[in-house]
């Protein structure tokens, strides 16, 4: 086994321990920070795909940023572990009925996908990854959505303003 | 020798690296605080600690041993894995950014030419922010984890401000980042090796805005609201006592050693002495010359801070994020359009 594929395993079962310790903390506060460290082994597989851009903005933007928020609002709404009113059994039951049924629609879309049959992961190599491949396809094969996507964050961040002077 | 395929020279190379970085790092914010009361000291007109050691030189020492023999307090309310893990946090999250630091070009060593930075990653400055961002859960968590109202308070305080001053940050980045085409630390201070001018030349207005965000990022004053002792109760480490608080008080002084470092790498040439041609002299004696002009530029930056810190009063808190949302932001959103359009012109 070489020590990519050792790092592999070992960041995969932290992202998946990490992510069942999200859905099974009692207390919101700890799923949070379970949240953050499933982002960062996510952005060690980035790492691990040459990708270093996308692992080091996905803990700036994910890790850093939104989960601050996420934080924010949980420490100022006083969540407790004790008054959290408890599921009906029907709505739980509903619940692992939708999840179960998206959790096989994906791996069944990822196993009928023709492109990756075959395929192997590249590890270590290729370059769409990096900052420089990554903002000239941006700046030129994908220009248009690049540049819808951002004047719907103009907006957005237009309403922000606004509703913040309400 | 390998070991999975690892050259073990390299870790070695790497650890030590790794070790003598940390801990030099560790020693110097140990004499910052030395330095902070001498220069508090001076500035207020009395003699400063000068009874342990000759000059006082031992205070620090004595300060570490007082605050490790205090009495260590976990509050009964407390949520205790992390309340221990908020001070480590805020601690490893301030040390980690050395990483990317360049403290000098490269030296021979036992036939190994060993560069004299850790990691020389392509989005070194990108990193730096990514470190800067974890840091501030080791406040949140910290706060939080006390349960106690006046710390929350206090980290929701320090979060917010943060975030808002990481955003101006951000943007004046951006100008650089715009001139040098890298995000490389190393490529960036070899450039200004290479080029007749520090970075500072082409980017002042920049710079003001990244050493203000700077600022507030290492909570110093001005901007020490999430502290603000002997106005709004302490702050998030109100219940910390022992080494545990001291962890949070030494993290904001590697904070401040590492922005420095940051600063004089991005705007004032990093290990570049001016005026003096590096090939004149063997390789080693240039990097050390070059590690020790770093080292100058970071002390210059921190007695900076320090005469800032004991001559401006405190912010109001709805000034702080004033100066930060409708001063510093609109101001760097300026300076990238001007850049842009400098280089434009240019092409």
């Amino acid at each position: 086994m070489s020590i990519i594929e050792i790092l592999f395993f070992a960041l995969s079962a932290f992202a998946v321990v990490s992510a069942i310790m999200v859905l099974i903390s009692k207390n919101p506060i700890h799923s949070v920070l379970w949240l953050i460290l499933v982002f960062f082994a996510i952005s060690g597989h980035y790492i691990l795909l040459n990708a270093q851009f996308l692992a080091i903005v996905n803990i700036i933007v994910y890790a850093g940023a939104i989960m601050v928020l996420f934080l924010f609002v949980i420490m100022l709404m006083n969540v407790k572990n004790d008054n959290e009113p408890q599921k009906k059994l029907i709505i739980k039951f509903i619940g692992v009925l939708s999840g179960g049924s998206l959790l096989t629609l994906l791996v069944a879309l990822v196993k009928q996908t023709t492109q990756l049959e075959g395929k192997q992961v590249m590890m270590k190599e290729g370059t769409i990854g990096l900052i420089n491949p990554l903002g000239n396809a941006l700046f030129t094969d994908y220009v248009m959505p690049f540049e819808i996507s951002s004047v719907l964050f103009l907006s957005a961040m237009v309403g922000a303003v606004i509703i913040g002077k309400k | 020798m390998t070991i999975l395929a690892l050259d073990l020279g390299f870790i070695i190379e790497k650890l030590i690296m790794i070790a003598i970085v940390v801990f030099a790092s560790l020693g110097i914010a140990l004499y910052t605080t030395f330095g902070e009361r001498k220069v508090a000291a001076i500035l207020q007109d009395r003699p400063g600690p000068s009874r342990a050691g000759p000059f006082g030189l031992l205070q620090p020492l004595a300060d570490g041993l007082k605050l490790i023999m205090k009495e260590e307090i976990i509050p009964n309310a407390a949520s205790k894995w992390l309340f221990i893990l908020g001070p480590g946090l805020a601690m490893t999250a301030s040390l980690m950014t050395c990483a990317v630091i360049p403290w000098g070009s490269a030296m021979d060593i036992f036939g190994r030419h060993v560069a004299l930075q850790i990691a020389d990653v392509n989005i070194g400055i990108l990193y730096v922010f990514a470190v800067v961002s974890m840091g501030v859960y080791g406040i949140m968590i910290g706060g939080w984890a006390s349960n106690n109202k006046f710390s929350l308070m206090s980290a929701l305080r320090a979060a917010s401000q943060a975030i808002s001053y990481e955003l101006a940050m951000g943007l004046a980045l951006i100008a650089l980042l715009m001139t040098t085409g890298s995000l490389s630390l190393k490529t960036i201070v070899e450039q200004q090796v290479q080029g007749n001018w520090w970075n500072v030349v082409y980017q002042p207005l920049g710079f003001l805005i990244f050493f203000i965000t700077a600022m507030a990022e290492c909570n110093r004053t001005p901007f020490d609201l999430p502290e603000a002792e002997n106005e709004l109760n302490f702050g998030y480490h109100q219940e910390y006592s022992s080494m545990k608080l001291g962890f949070y008080l030494f993290a904001e002084y590697i904070n401040m050693i590492m922005s420095s470092a940051i600063m004089a790498s991005m705007y004032f040439g990093g290990y570049d002495l001016p005026f003096f041609n590096e090939a004149s002299v063997a390789p080693n004696i240039a990097a050390l010359i070059g590690v020790g002009t770093l080292l100058i530029k970071i002390v210059l930056f921190i007695f900076l801070f320090m005469w800032i810190r004991w001559t401006i009063p405190r912010f109001r808190y709805d000034q702080l994020m004033g100066l930060g949302w409708k001063t510093l932001i609109p101001l760097a959103l300026f300076n990238m359009l001007l850049t842009g359009a400098v280089i434009l012109a240019k092409l």
